[in-house]
């Protein structure tokens, strides 16, 4: 177990440093190179960056630099913000993000594990053919489009949901169903096929044969064994719920990290760029590495490997 | 005593031998059909997959090759003609009709800058389905190489290629193709001005960048899939057996490998598309897909949002095709996984 | 007639399949006494498990009961509804399935999967429980229980396992053992002391058996009487030795020629049955095994052959005794 964590943690660490290396010399194949801002900054300013960054030393002096400065947590000043750190900017705006992304990830464990099962449990019934239909069409409708049509509809033309900023809770309804929605068809859709995939098992028929009901063999024989393909989804899913943010973010005008990080791609704000990327990239990796872990708590067949 | 029942029924020849055509002739045997056939057939039968390639190939139609001969171009901008409404026409339009000419009308009604809808969602489809079905073919090259090198080598240097792709596997891949389409815009940009590679300028440095990306970053998944198949059969007592016979390897490799490969080959690269596609109308609506005035659906979309409010089928248009379209890939690819692959089934 | 403690009679039973109706069972009549050990042998698909799981109630999902009656233990089964036949399943009928490897929860130990079904049956506490289940254990030979209940499926291996299933099987000492095929799976060295265990279990405990197998090898060292199933129909019945030393149907006697015999040196090769089983979804109108028959009639081919009552327990059904009595009687229909 101790010799599995150390082994994915190396890969982890392994992976933000790769990470962290892309973007700077992706960042630094720009044109004019990342602390460029487009509009010229004040000449002190600039001075106080090349001081810091050693932009007169060659592109690997600077990159150990870099390396160095992100490992204090210091990813440099905002381009475009006069004054602040990108990493302030970072710590103010991703709580706003993170809340958003832990009520969607929740909804859609919420909904999607029973809803699945519920498929399941009455196959080749009609409910069963219903979810599965509402569930192929919502796999397959991009997040953008869950959240420009949705608020149209329900923001601008039945007028019954606010569409801009985040201060009520009805704010979060749009938000949160547009973030949830594709990992929700998702879930559905796993959960159905590992929850058929589990009731076709032997040791279905064996707890059955035991005497045991209905119910107590799908709570506590099947359920155990069917949600552990959802729990290694809930890696892909953070990442496509920190990666939808930046749409929703966008379209809600939500004052979160996402909307921050596709102003700042349009602003060309590349200090904000790269510190983004390499935070969220961070916290990905490490989300990662969590949901491998607990998947070893879960399912005890992979201990002894 | 036991008494038959139907003993008075009997007679001596009853009795006799039966000959073997009389047996045979109970034994019902099914027809063996060869791989390729019975995957047809099932394919053919699976009448969602059908209709979702008809719809593919419907819009493909329309994407191709309606925009070569439509009256307008999707950069045309007309003065006079901006914001018209669908199946409405401008005041220019109107004088040319009452002069007994034949306008088309626009479909879909025109933008702001006076750019028939209809052909912009078109061209933004095509757009679309190029990014899909380059990037698997990209995909399935790289990846199927990737993979069936690793595993044909094995040892060490399977070891470190499967590192590699476990890396690749776990850096968050929109972040990077956003850090990367960022980065090349420019490299591409000088590039497309000089003499020689003016191609790059007509397909959009974007579009390239974004055809770089998937090259760079999704194929991990296919080499994954590839990799497993072949080490699989590799192993197999079928690839044992026919070695045991004495076929050699270009034989196992035609005979055995390829033709068990190649069902999850085609399913995945399938599959492959409209993932491909749901990417590419991310990156475009958020503004790093491909450069206007080309549009994307995605980029349409986008700058539909603002409008919505007066002009709401200039949103829903592309928000629902785009949505068709992977919708109709994911159910066509479905369908080819039931025929091609039916282990693959969940 | 005594009461038995099975009483199969005239089951018919099908799968309702998207491809038409599979008669999985036809005119199956089956019985067994208390203590008795029963073999049901047959290939697959005959219809051996099917016949068995009635006995639980135990119909999957595309099975129904067509006709027929199964009565277990005074319980008409064919007519009782889910809650009571989970009263009866674990607790006065078990079953040990063919394949220990996945015939246990991976996520849960094996102590509580043993603890569940004492749980469900008896009011014992969950202290008494695990006492019964550690006690268990040690009856099916696992050494070192306190430490194995706390294991996972994983842990074991797959004789170990399928000691487990049959602890769990026991757990409440049930009237009735049925053992689909318990050794398939395993390696020949375990399969051995798996049998062993069975048999010493059924006279400690003093329980029937039904023991379900396609290899004649197992039953004859352990079974009382065994019914030979082919095609969804029992073809013949009888005692052990009946069957190995007095086989009437064509059928049984070729099991019997592809059975490897040590003592027998004079045939030098096993002899196979040729040909391949019925299709169920289209059963044909005769003898369903005619077709792979060495001495098939013409008769054969269009009716189903009656059973014949060779002994008190010994039937049969095949047309060649009916031509031998056809013969006999100078060849003239009465």
């Amino acid at each position: 177990m101790a010799k599995y964590i150390c082994k994915r943690l190396f890969m982890a660490v392994l992976t933000v440093f790769v990470v962290a290396t892309l973007t700077f010399f992706l960042m630094n194949a720009v044109p004019g190179g990342p602390y460029e801002a487009e509009k010229s900054i004040s000449p002190q300013a600039k001075a106080a960056l090349e001081a810091k960054f050693g932009l007169d030393k060659p592109l690997f002096t600077q990159y150990v630099t870099y390396l160095k400065n992100i490992l204090h947590g210091d990813f440099g000043p905002s381009l475009k913000q006069r004054g602040r750190n990108v990493i302030d900017i970072i710590l103010t705006k991703f709580p706003v993000s993170a809340k958003i992304g832990i009520i969607s990830v929740m909804v859609s464990l919420l909904v999607g594990v029973p809803v699945g099962c519920i498929a399941a449990v009455n196959r080749g019934k009609v409910s069963d053919s219903a979810i599965i239909v509402i569930a192929t069409v919502g796999i397959a409708v991009p997040s953008f489009v869950v959240c420009s049509l949705s608020m149209y509809f329900f923001g601008v033309k039945l007028r019954w949901l606010p569409t801009v900023g985040l201060t009520t809770w009805k704010h979060y309804i749009m938000p949160v169903f547009s973030l949830s929605f594709y990992p929700t068809t998702y879930i559905v859709r796993l959960m159905r096929s590992s929850m058929l995939d589990v009731l076709g098992q032997d040791y279905m028929r064996t707890a059955k044969a035991k005497g045991v009901s209905r119910a107590v063999s799908l709570f506590k024989h099947a359920l155990r064994n069917a949600v552990l393909p959802v729990v290694t989804y809930l890696g892909p899913m953070m990442a496509y719920t920190l990666t939808g943010s930046f749409i929703i973010e966008k379209v809600f005008t939500i004052p979160g990290l996402g909307g921050e990080f596709v102003s700042s791609i349009t602003n060309r704000d590349y200090m904000m760029i790269m510190g983004t990327t390499i935070f969220l990239a961070t916290l990905m990796v490490a989300i990662n590495f969590l949901v491998d872990i607990v998947y070893k708590f879960i399912d005890p067949r992979i201990n002894l490997k | 005593m036991y008494k038959n029942p139907l003993s008075f029924q009997l007679k001596a020849e009853d009795f006799l031998p039966a000959t073997d055509e009389e047996k045979q002739s109970l034994i019902v045997m099914r027809d063996s059909v060869s791989f390729w056939r019975d995957s047809l057939r099932r394919l053919v039968k699976n009448k969602v997959a059908m209709v979702s390639l008809f719809v593919i190939v419907v819009i493909m139609f329309f994407s191709f090759v309606v925009p070569s001969f439509y009256p307008y171009s999707y950069e045309q901008q007309q003065k006079g003609a901006e914001n018209l409404r669908p199946m409405t026409y401008s005041q220019a339009e109107q004088e040319r009709i009452a002069n007994g000419e034949k306008v088309t009308p626009h479909f879909l009604g025109t933008d702001k800058l006076g750019r028939d809808y209809a052909v912009r969602i078109m061209v933004g489809s095509r757009i679309s389905m190029t990014v899909g079905l380059v990037a698997a073919v990209i995909i399935l090259v790289i990846g199927a190489l990737y993979g069936s090198i690793a595993a044909f080598f094995g040892g060490w240097v399977d070891i470190i290629m499967m590192r590699i792709v476990d890396i690749i596997y776990t850096i968050p891949d929109v972040l990077l193709i956003v850090l990367i389409s960022i980065a090349l815009k420019g490299p591409l940009a000088d590039l497309s001005s000089k003499a020689a590679m003016g191609w790059v300028g007509i397909v959009g440095p974007n579009l390239i960048s974004i055809f770089i990306v998937f090259a760079l970053l999704y194929w991990v998944g296919m080499a994954r899939i590839v990799r497993s198949q072949v080490l699989v059969l590799r192993e197999s007592e079928y690839v044992t057996a026919a070695r045991a016979l004495g076929a050699g390897n270009g034989r196992i490799i035609r005979k055995h490998l390829l033709t068990n490969c190649i069902g999850t080959l085609i399913v995945t690269t399938t599959l492959q598309i409209p993932s491909s596609i749901f990417t590419e109308s991310y990156l475009s609506f958020l503004g790093l897909g491909v450069a206007a005035p080309l549009p994307s659906l995605g980029s349409l979309a986008s700058t539909a949002i603002n409008g919505m409010n007066t002009y709401p089928y200039l949103l829903i248009a592309p928000a629902v095709l785009i949505s068709l379209i992977i919708l109709s890939f994911n159910l066509f690819g479905d369908g080819l996984r039931d025929a091609f692959d039916p282990k693959l089934k969940k | 007639m005594s009461e038995h403690l099975v009483d199969i009679r005239n089951l018919r039973l099908s799968f309702f399949t998207p491809a038409g109706e599979v008669k999985a069972l036809n005119d199956v009549t089956l019985h067994l006494d208390e203590g008795e050990v029963l073999g049901i042998v047959g290939e697959s698909g005959s219809g051996k498990s099917v016949t068995s799981y009635s006995i639980m109630g135990l119909t999957a999902d595309p099975g129904k009961i067509v006709g027929g009656t199964v009565t277990f233990n005074g319980h008409h089964i064919e007519s009782l509804g889910e809650k009571e036949l989970r009263k009866i399943r674990g607790k006065e009928v078990s079953i040990i399935f063919q394949d220990p490897m996945t015939s246990l929860n991976p996520v849960y130990t094996i102590g509580s999967q043993i603890e569940e079904s004492i749980l469900l049956h008896t009011d014992k506490t969950r202290e008494e429980a695990k006492e019964r289940a550690t006690e268990l254990l040690r009856l099916v030979g696992i050494n070192e229980p306190e430490k194995r209940i706390r294991q996972y499926p994983h842990e074991l291996s797959g004789g170990m396992r399928q000691r487990v299933m049959i602890a769990i099987a026991l757990a409440c000492e049930p009237k009735l053992l049925i053992a689909d095929e318990p050794t398939t799976a395993l390696d020949v060295t375990i399969q051995a002391q798996i049998l062993e265990l069975i048999n010493e279990l059924k006279e400690k405990l003093r329980m029937a058996v039904i023991l379900i197998t396609h290899d004649l090898g197992i039953v004859s060292s352990m079974c009382d009487r065994i019914a030979v199933m082919y095609a969804g129909r029992i073809v013949e019945c009888g005692t052990t030795d009946d069957i190995f030393y007095r086989p009437q149907h064509e059928y049984t006697r070729g099991l019997l020629r592809s059975v490897p015999n040590i003592q027998d040196r004079e045939s030098k090769r096993l002899i196979a049955i040729e040909g391949t089983p019925v299709d169920l979804l289209n059963p044909p109108a005769g003898c369903p095994f005619a077709p792979r028959c060495p001495s098939c009639m013409k008769i054969c081919l269009r009716e189903m052959p009656p059973d014949h009552h060779y002994s008190e327990v010994h039937t049969a059904a095949c047309w060649l005794h009916e031509k031998a009595e056809y013969e006999q009687r100078g060849g003239e229909g009465d």
